[in-house]
């Protein structure tokens, strides 16, 4: 009975391997900056590139839902182009987390954008707030 | 001047601790009564002082206090009253004061019943839970101390991170603490069953019902953690793999794994080994959970970052596996097995092959959560493993399990016979096919999810047929019917309460394969006006509104949908907008229902209120995974019940 049990163990962990070897080679995420990924782009291949939104570069055209911008890391910029809206926390001078693959017309064709929270201390600060109230006139009448 | 009284308090709960757990110990090792008096004493003091400390940080919360650092972080002029409240525990410092507590309840219990019961095991229990408490208590004097000052005091605090302003946000991390804190009750007796050398059956009685409630609030804090991602994250799902969900699963899972094994020592005298390490590596794993969530090593949504505490953690962890190994390898002899395995096809080989796959399961789960750190050490390249690699891995793992649900408690022990096999399983196993090929001929293309139906019908006759069987036989005694159906779940409340666990996670299974197998998603920007389709909705777009709320702005747009063979309703999803946030935090509107829900969030959209972009899906089956809770619930306050001797 003992060799039995011995023989299944080891079936179990093979397959445990191969299932662990397989998922991670699958879908291994590779975490790059606009440098490293200008250097040597592989088509196909997953990444995780983190940059600055470089200012003046975001095209959001609403109707189509397609949303382009460029990530910099001062060095290097890379072309994003993803199909969505822009998340909650993604603006113009700011950094951003997109996955996705280097696509062959020589740009980055995101899947998501990640939404990083900051859990840094900030006090309001009155340029924030007026910037708030403005947007919530501007609601209130939605005629002027 | 009341601050300092809270820390002050703490730091005199620190000293009182560390000497508790010393008499303990020294009355444990030297059996002389008087000095486990005194640890008692001790332990009452230090639950009081917990007890008023939190009341403290409480009424700093509701007096707006900010010149404490923490009030000042975490709560603001504008924060409702229950989310002062909650806000206590909404960031580190207070949700460790939170999880102290309820160590220190948990403390006062073991001491009010186990006192008289357990006089070999007790004092040594004692130690240990005061020595944790300890760990924690240094924390909060040393690391993050929950009520330091800030100067200078600002005029309002930054507020509460909106996200948790939620009542997801007050339930969820109570019954998550009071599970990861629970497993210090089954490891401080493990302990003390090596410390004493009595690792027989004694200490795996007396932590039963323990564990099982450790066990049932962890499963309740990781649903309704889901059930807060699902309806405030606005993206429409449950869970993410996220390190921090990962950090709360694989206790789970090994706990799980734990709950099991209990058995099979209890009837064949085997694995005592293995349970008292799986008890150590579940208790470990919620240090290690609390290490992942609050040193910000690795990136999450949970994650604060506090360098000082990582330290702590990752010390005190490598302290508790050291000195766990320890006292393993010094009993290594007590701990062999006195029956052994007779056949593979039996309930033993059941059971071993669920612990063998749970445990796995929680492998692969740590091997995907630390993957990017071990591959930036070993190659020096960042790379991680997302939600596809452990769907990849953990799916056969569990459908295995769903399958081993069905078998382990109707198969027989040492060695099942053809004739017991056939007898158990010919239905279920019947009732699973033309479960699958129904499902099949209905439509189901998916292979996982005819797999899934295959399997949960399969265990869920197994139970029917357990059930009839056993009403059966006390039909034929000459009861009643109802008599005899609740006879048995008060009389067997352990076999059928486990039953009505089992019930549950099917009943998640289901949820879980419908959300994945099935939901739908679309987005589009709409001019007032315009209309939008999706699973048999139209979804037409009326306007946006604002208003002004006590701590944020609301900007809200109103759908008005029909289909879906209801009533034309209105959806209101919205975007909140705090002033001490940079971006806005979604308002998700949904409409429940038992077989779709359906799920607006509001995207991007024009200051002149004309233009909005709208993300609607269609997430199927979802609320089965809450009513499987509900179930989970049931079947886990059954077999908490105190167990009957049978009367005839």
């Amino acid at each position: 009975v003992s060799s039995k049990f011995v023989a299944g163990g080891a079936v179990i962990a093979l397959a445990l391997a191969y299932l662990i070897y397989a998922g991670v080679t699958q879908s291994a995420v590779y975490f790059v900056t606009p440098s490293e990924l200008a250097a040597a782009p592989t088509a196909g291949k997953a990444y995780r590139l983190g940059g600055l939104v470089a200012p003046g570069s975001v095209r959001w055209e609403a109707k189509t839902l397609d949303l382009r911008f460029t990530l910099t890391d001062g060095k290097s910029t890379v072309m994003v182009r993803h199909t969505g809206t822009p998340p909650d926390l993604f603006g113009e001078g700011r950094g951003a987390v997109v996955e996705g693959q280097w696509a062959p017309g020589g740009y980055f064709k995101a899947t998501l954008i990640l939404a990083k929270h900051s859990e840094d201390y900030t006090a309001p600060t009155e340029g924030r707030e007026t910037g708030y109230r403005e947007l919530f006139k501007s609601l209130r009448k939605p005629d002027s | 001047m009341i601050p300092e009284l809270g820390q002050g308090m703490l730091l005199v709960a620190l000293g009182l601790a560390l000497w508790g757990a010393g008499t303990a110990a020294a009355g444990a090792a030297t059996r002389r009564p008087a000095l486990v008096a005194s640890a008692q004493h001790a332990a009452l003091s230090v639950f009081a002082l917990l007890t008023l400390a939190f009341a403290l940080l409480t009424y700093a919360f509701l007096a707006f206090d900010f010149s404490v650092r923490y009030v000042a972080t975490n709560t603001n002029l504008g924060t409702p009253f229950y989310y002062r409240i909650t806000g206590v525990w909404g960031a580190l410092e207070g949700s460790i004061i939170l999880w102290s507590w309820m160590l220190g309840l948990y403390t006062v219990i073991l001491l009010v019943r186990q006192r008289e019961r357990a006089r070999e095991l007790y004092p040594w229990a004692l130690a240990v839970m005061l020595a944790v408490l300890a760990f924690f208590l240094s924390v909060m004097t040393i690391a993050a101390p929950p009520f330091a000052r800030l100067s200078p005091v600002p005029v309002n605090g930054r507020g509460l991170n909106p996200l948790l302003e939620d009542t997801g946000m007050i339930t969820h991390p109570i019954a998550l603490y009071l599970g990861f804190t629970g497993f210090t009750v089954p490891f401080a007796f493990a302990v003390a069953a090596l410390a004493t050398g009595r690792v027989g059956d004694a200490w795996l009685g007396l932590t039963r019902r323990w564990s099982i409630t450790a066990w049932y609030f962890l499963s309740l804090g990781l649903l309704i953690g889901g059930w807060w991602s699902y309806h405030v994250l606005g993206w429409g799902g449950y869970w993410a793999w996220d390190p921090v969900e990962n950090a709360a699963f694989m206790p789970w899972l090994t706990g799980t794994a734990f709950l099991h094994s209990v058995m099979i020592q209890e009837r064949r005298r085997m694995l005592k080994l293995w349970n008292v390490a799986l008890v150590i590596l579940t208790f470990s794993l919620t240090l290690f959970g609390t290490f992942l969530t609050r040193s910000g090593i690795i990136a999450s949504v949970h994650a604060f970052t506090q360098g000082a505490v990582g330290v702590f953690f990752l010390t005190f962890l490598a302290l508790v596996v050291l000195v766990s190994l320890g006292l393993l390898a010094w009993r290594w002899d007590a701990l062999g097995a006195q029956g052994e395995l007779d056949s593979v096809v039996s309930r033993e080989s059941a059971f071993l092959l669920n612990n063998v796959f749970l445990v796995a399961a929680a492998f692969t789960v740590f091997f995907g959560t630390v993957f990017p750190l071990v591959s930036e050490a070993a190659r020096g390249v960042k790379v991680s493993v997302g939600a596809p690699f452990f769907n990849q891995v953990n799916v056969p793992l569990f459908l295995a399990l769903v399958f081993l649900m069905g078998v382990g408690p109707l198969i027989a022990w040492r060695r099942a016979s053809r004739e017991n096999l056939r007898r158990n399983f010919l239905w279920p196993v019947t009732v699973g096919t033309v479960a699958a090929a129904a499902g099949w001929a209905l439509g189901i293309r998916s292979a996982l999810a005819a797999l899934a139906l295959a399997l949960t019908t399969f265990v869920a006759a197994t139970i029917a047929l357990d059930f009839t069987r056993a009403t059966r036989a006390r039909l034929r005694a000459g009861e009643r019917l109802l008599p005899a159906m609740g006879g048995l779940l008060r009389f067997h409340n352990r076999r059928y309460g486990g039953f009505v666990v089992h019930l549950g996670i099917l009943v998640i299974v289901a949820g879980v394969t419908g959300s994945q197998a099935w939901s739908v998603q679309t987005e589009a920007t709409l001019q007032v006006g315009e209309t939008t389709g999706l699973g048999g909705y139209r979804i037409r777009f009326d306007g946006l509104d604002s208003r002004e709320e006590s701590n944020h702005v609301r900007v809200w747009g109103t759908f008005t949908v029909t289909g879906g063979g209801s009533r034309p309703t209105v959806m209101q999803p919205s975007k909140k907008f705090y002033p001490q946030e940079t971006s806005p935090i979604a308002g998700v509107d949904y409409r429940v229902g038992l077989v779709e829900d359906l799920y607006l969030v509001l995207g991007d959209f024009t200051r002149d209120g004309r233009q909005a972009t709208v993300k609607v899906q269609v997430n199927r089956l979802v609320t089965w995974i809450w009513i499987g809770g509900a179930v989970l619930t049931l079947g886990a306050a059954l077999a908490l019940l105190p167990e009957r001797r049978r009367m005839a």
